[in-house]
C-alpha cells in the first residue's frame, strides 16, 4: 500500500537509469543521509561515534571494496587486510616523508599503492580459480605481514615497529573531535559507495558479473578476462587501501601489522558473505551485523543489569554469534541484503498478497 | 536500501538504553579494568586481572579510600587493539580514574587519546619505554620499570654472572622476542649495551602469538649463542621453553622478562623447565601482610575474583600492584584535592606524578620487603626500576638475593632522545616547568 510504485511512469532515459527508480526509496535514502550528516552529529555520544559507527563506516567500506572483487567478479581474496595495510603504511609513508601532504591526497595515494599491490596479486587469478586463487591472495597476507614487520623502511625505523598519526586536518579543519572524523569517514564512504554503486550499473560492472557466471561464456562473447579480472582486483583494492588508510588514521591512530592480520581479512569475507554477495547495500549490513552486535551483545548484560563475569560473557558472545551467523546463512544463503529485497517485495503486496 | 534506518533506530534505542543504564557514581571513586580472560592469552590475562580486582575489593572492605568506595568494571580486550580501544571508548565516560590497557599496543593506540580525554595511563612494567619522561608524557606513566629497564637489569645480571661487563665481550647474546612492539622494544637499549661491552647480539623475531617456533630455535641451535633472552607473552613463553628441551639449549642460559617469568609460563614444561630464569618484579607467595589481609577479608568473606591457589601468584600479585599504587595515587590526589571526595582524572594523574611511596608506608600497606619504594616526580614517570632476577626450580620461583637497578646513565639519554623525537613527530612542547609544579 505504501510502497508501491505504480503511477510512477518513467518519461526519459535518466529517469529510467537512476540508482533508485522507485520514489519511496528515494525518500528513504534521502531521509537516511539527512539522519547521517544533520541528527547523527548532534545526537550521538562520543563512544557511539567513537566506537561504533567510525569502525562500522569503514569497515562497511572495505567490505564495499571485497564486495566488488568477491561478489560482483567471483574471485574470492583472503588477502582484504594486507590491501588495508598496504593502503594504511604508504599513506603514512607519503604523510611522513613529504612535508606538507594534505590527508586527502596521502588518502587517495594510499589506495593508488593498494591498487598497484592488488593488481599485482590479482594477476594468479588468471590462471587459477576458487579456493586454489583464495590460498593464492592468502600470500598477500603472508607477504605484507613480514613486510611491515621486518622492513624498517616502511615503519620509518620505528624502534617498536608500531606507527603513528597526529594532527590530521582536511582543508585546514582539524579531524580530531569524534564528530568531525565521523563526518569524514560518512563523505568518504558516500563518495565510495555512489562510486561503486554506479560501476556496477555500467559496462566494466556488466563485465565482472559475466566473469563471475561463467568466464568461458564470457570470453566467447568478447570480455576480455584478463582485463575485467584485473580492473576487479584493482577497484577493490583501491578501495580496501582507503579503508585502510581510514581504519589506521582515523580509528586506530597508532598501529601495528597486527591491526591488519589475517583475522581482519576473514572479518571482512564474513561480512561480504553474510551481508550479501554480489550487492552494495550488502556491504553495509554485513558490516553493521559484524560490528555492531557483539558490541550489543557484550553490553546486554550490563544494560540489563545482569552480574555476569566478563569472561562469560566473552564466551558467550562468541557462541551467540556463531550461531547467529549459521541462522542467517541456513535461512538465507543469499546474505542479509536478498532477506532486505524479500521483504521490499512482499510490501509491495501487502496488504493484498495473492 | 533502506535498511539503515532500521539498523540506525536499532542502534540509537540501544544508546538510549546505555546513557540510560549508565551507573550513578556520585560518591564512588570509579576505575575502569581492561582485561583479558578469554583468547591466547588468557592464561596470564585472567590471575593478572583478578589481582586488580581482589586488592580494589579489599580496599572496599576496609571502608575504601578514606571513607570513597571504589565502583569498578571489568571490560574483556581479549588484547586485541580495537576491542581495547573500544572498550576505553566505553568506560571513559564513566569518570574513569585512570586505565592500565595490559598490552603494549593497547597502550599506543591510547597514549594518542588519553592527552585528549585526560585520563592517566598506567603501563606498569610495560607499554612504551619513553614514557617515563613526563615532560613529553604527561598522561603516561610506565611505573617500576620498562622494557628497557628490564633489558638493562638483564646485562647487569649476565654481566656479573660473567664476573664482569668487561667479559661480556665477543659473547652471543640471542633476543628472542614476540614481533610485535611489545618484543620490538628493548632492541634499541641492548643495541646500545652491545655496542658498549662488544658482545654479538642476534635479533630473532617470533611471529605472534608463538605457537610455531621451529625455525627460530632451529637458528639457535646453529649460532648457538651464549645466552638466549626471552622477550615473550603468554603461550610463546611455554613454547620456547619446549622448543629449548627439544633442541637441547640449558635453560640455565635462558633468561625471560617479567612478563615471561610468571607460573603459566612453566607450568607446562614443569621439571624440563628447571634452571631457567627470568627478571622479577615483584616476588610471588602469600607470605606477607598484605596477601594475608586479602585472603582474609576478600577471599574468607566469599568474595575471591579467581581460585584461592591463585592469590599470591606472580602475575596476580602483579595486578595487585597495580590497584595498589592506583589506590595510592587516589589517596595522594585527596591529600591535595580534598579528602573523602572524590577525584577527577586529572587529580588522579597528579597522583600519580607525586607518589611517594616510602618504606613506611610500604610497612603500613604490608608490602615491607615486596617493592622497593616508589618516588615519581614530573621527570621521572617511572618512581623506581629495582627489580631482581627469579629461578624456577621445577616446582616453583625462586628469588634471587640481587636486587638490580637500571643503569640511568644508559637509559636516560636513550629516554630523553626517543622522547624529543615523539615530541617532534607530534608536535607537542615539551611541558613548562610552572607546569610540572602545578
Amino acid at each position: 500500500m505504501l510502497y508501491r510504485e505504480n503511477g510512477q511512469f518513467k518519461t526519459s532515459y535518466a529517469a529510467d537509469q537512476q540508482i533508485f527508480p522507485i520514489l519511496q526509496d528515494r525518500w528513504a535514502i534521502g531521509l537516511l543521509l539527512l539522519v547521517a550528516f544533520v541528527a547523527m552529529p548532534l545526537l550521538g555520544s562520543e563512544y557511539f561515534f567513537r566506537a561504533i559507527l567510525i569502525p562500522f563506516l569503514i569497515l562497511a567500506l572495505a567490505a564495499l571494496g571485497l564486495n566488488i572483487l568477491v561478489g560482483y567478479c567471483g574471485q574470492i581474496s583472503l588477502g582484504t587486510g594486507a590491501f588495508m595495510a598496504v593502503g594504511a603504511y604508504a599513506a603514512y609513508n607519503f604523510m611522513v616523508r613529504i612535508d606538507g601532504m594534505p590527508l586527502i591526497v596521502a588518502m587517495l595515494l594510499g589506495g593508488l599503492a593498494a591498487t598497484v599491490i592488488g593488481v599485482l596479486f590479482g594477476i594468479p587469478s588468471l590462471r587459477i580459480k576458487g579456493l586454489y586463487l583464495a590460498v593464492a591472495t592468502l600470500a598477500a597476507q603472508f607477504f605484507t605481514d613480514w613486510a611491515f614487520l621486518r622492513i624498517g623502511w616502511f615503519t620509518n625505523h620505528s624502534t617498536s615497529g608500531s606507527v603513528s598519526v597526529a594532527n590530521l586536518n582536511v582543508f585546514g579543519i582539524p579531524i580530531e573531535s569524534p564528530v568531525s572524523k565521523y563526518l569524514f569517514c560518512l563523505v568518504v564512504v558516500c563518495v565510495f559507495a555512489l562510486m561503486a554503486k554506479n560501476l556496477t550499473r555500467s559496462a566494466i560492472g556488466r563485465q565482472w558479473m559475466a566473469i563471475r557466471d561463467m568466464d568461458v561464456a564470457a570470453a566467447v562473447i568478447g570480455i576480455r578476462p584478463v582485463y575485467a579480472k584485473l580492473t576487479a582486483f584493482a577497484v577493490s583494492s583501491f578501495i580496501v587501501g582507503v579503508a585502510g588508510v581510514l581504519w589506521a588514521f582515523v580509528y586506530l591512530g597508532a598501529w601495528e601489522p597486527a591491526a591488519f592480520s589475517i583475522d581482519r581479512s576473514f572479518q571482512l569475507l564474513f561480512m561480504v558473505i553474510i551481508g550479501g554477495l554480489g550487492s552494495i547495500s550488502g556491504a553495509f549490513l554485513g558490516a553493521a551485523f559484524m560490528v555492531l552486535l557483539p558490541v550489543v551483545l557484550d553490553q546486554l548484560p550490563h544494560w540489563l543489569g545482569i552480574p555476569i563475569s566478563t569472561a562469560t560473557v566473552s564466551h558467550l558472545v562468541h557462541m551467540i554469534f556463531g550461531a547467529l551467523i549459521v541462522f542467517f546463512l541456513i535461512v538465507e544463503p543469499h546474505g542479509l541484503a536478498k532477506l532486505w529485497s524479500v521483504g521490499k517485495q512482499k510490501m509491495r503486496l501487502w496488504p493484498f498478497p495473492h | 536500501m533502506k535498511f539503515k534506518p532500521l539498523a540506525l533506530a536499532a542502534t540509537l534505542a540501544t544508546l538510549g538504553a546505555a546513557s540510560f543504564a549508565t551507573p550513578a557514581v556520585a560518591q564512588e571513586q570509579y576505575i575502569p579494568l581492561l582485561s583479558y580472560r578469554t583468547g591466547a592469552y588468557a592464561p596470564n590475562g585472567i590471575p593478572w586481572a583478578n589481582g586488580k580486582q581482589d586488592y580494589l575489593k579489599y580496599v572496599n572492605a576496609n571502608g575504601g579510600v578514606n571513607g570513597v568506595r571504589i565502583a569498578y568494571e571489568e571490560c574483556e580486550t581479549g588484547y586485541a587493539t580495537d576491542k581495547g580501544v573500544e572498550c576505553y571508548e566505553r568506560l571513559k565516560g564513566r569518570g574513569a580514574s585512570s586505565f592500565d590497557p595490559q598490552s603494549t599496543g593497547i597502550t599506543f593506540a591510547l597514549t594518542d587519546k588519553a592527552p585528549i580525554d585526560k585520563i592517566p595511563l598506567i603501563t606498569l612494567g610495560y607499554g612504551l619505554a619513553a614514557s617515563q619522561d613526563g615532560g613529553v608524557f604527561k598522561w603516561n606513566f610506565p611505573l617500576m620499570g620498562s622494557y628497557w629497564t628490564a633489558a638493562d637489569i638483564l646485562i647487569q645480571h649476565l654481566g656479573e654472572k660473567e664476573g664482569g661487563l668487561d667479559k661480556l665481550k665477543g659473547k652471543k647474546i640471542a633476543l628472542v622476542y614476540h614481533d610485535s612492539p611489545f618484543g620490538k622494544e628493548p632492541i634499541p637499549l641492548l643495541q646500545k649495551r652491545a655496542e658498549m661491552h662488544g658482545f654479538q647480539l642476534n635479533l630473532l623475531p617470533v611471529t605472534a602469538p608463538g605457537v610455531e617456533q621451529k625455525a627460530t630455535w632451529l637458528q639457535v641451535r646453529r649460532d648457538r649463542p651464549d645466552y638466549v633472552l626471552l622477550w615473550g607473552w603468554g603461550v610463546m613463553n611455554s613454547t620456547a621453553l619446549k622448543e629449548a628441551v627439544a633442541t637441547g639449549f640449558p635453560r640455565e642460559k635462558m633468561y625471560g622478562v617479567w612478563w615471561a617469568g610468571a607460573e603459566p609460563d612453566v607450568k607446562d614444561v614443569g621439571a624440563n623447565a628447571k634452571g631457567y630464569n627470568a627478571l622479577a618484579l615483584n616476588p610471588n607467595g602469600t607470605g606477607y601482610p598484605l596477601i594475608q589481609d586479602i585472603l582474609k577479608k576478600v577471599h574468607d568473606a566469599g568474595q575471591g575474583s579467581g581460585p584461592r591457589d591463585e592469590v599470591g601468584s606472580v602475575l596476580y600479585t602483579r595486578g595487585m600492584l597495580i590497584s595498589m599504587l592506583t589506590v595510592e595515587a587516589i589517596r595522594r590526589a585527596q591529600e591535595q584535592y580534598g579528602q573523602g571526595k572524590v577525584v577527577t582524572p586529572e587529580q588522579v594523574r597528579w597522583g600519580f606524578e607525586n607518589l611517594d611511596i616510602d618504606d613506611k608506608r610500604l610497612e603500613e600497606l604490608g608490602l615491607a620487603g615486596v617493592v622497593r619504594p616508589i618516588k615519581t616526580s614530573c621527570d621521572d614517570h617511572m618512581g623506581s626500576s629495582w627489580a631482581r632476577v627469579h629461578q624456577w626450580d621445577g616446582g616453583k620461583w625462586v628469588m634471587g638475593e640481587t636486587w638490580y637497578e637500571g643503569d640511568k646513565s644508559v637509559i636516560d639519554p636513550l629516554v630523553k632522545e626517543a622522547a624529543d623525537r615523539y615530541a617532534a613527530e607530534k608536535r607537542i612542547q615539551r611541558r613548562s616547568a610552572d607546569d610540572c609544579k602545578a
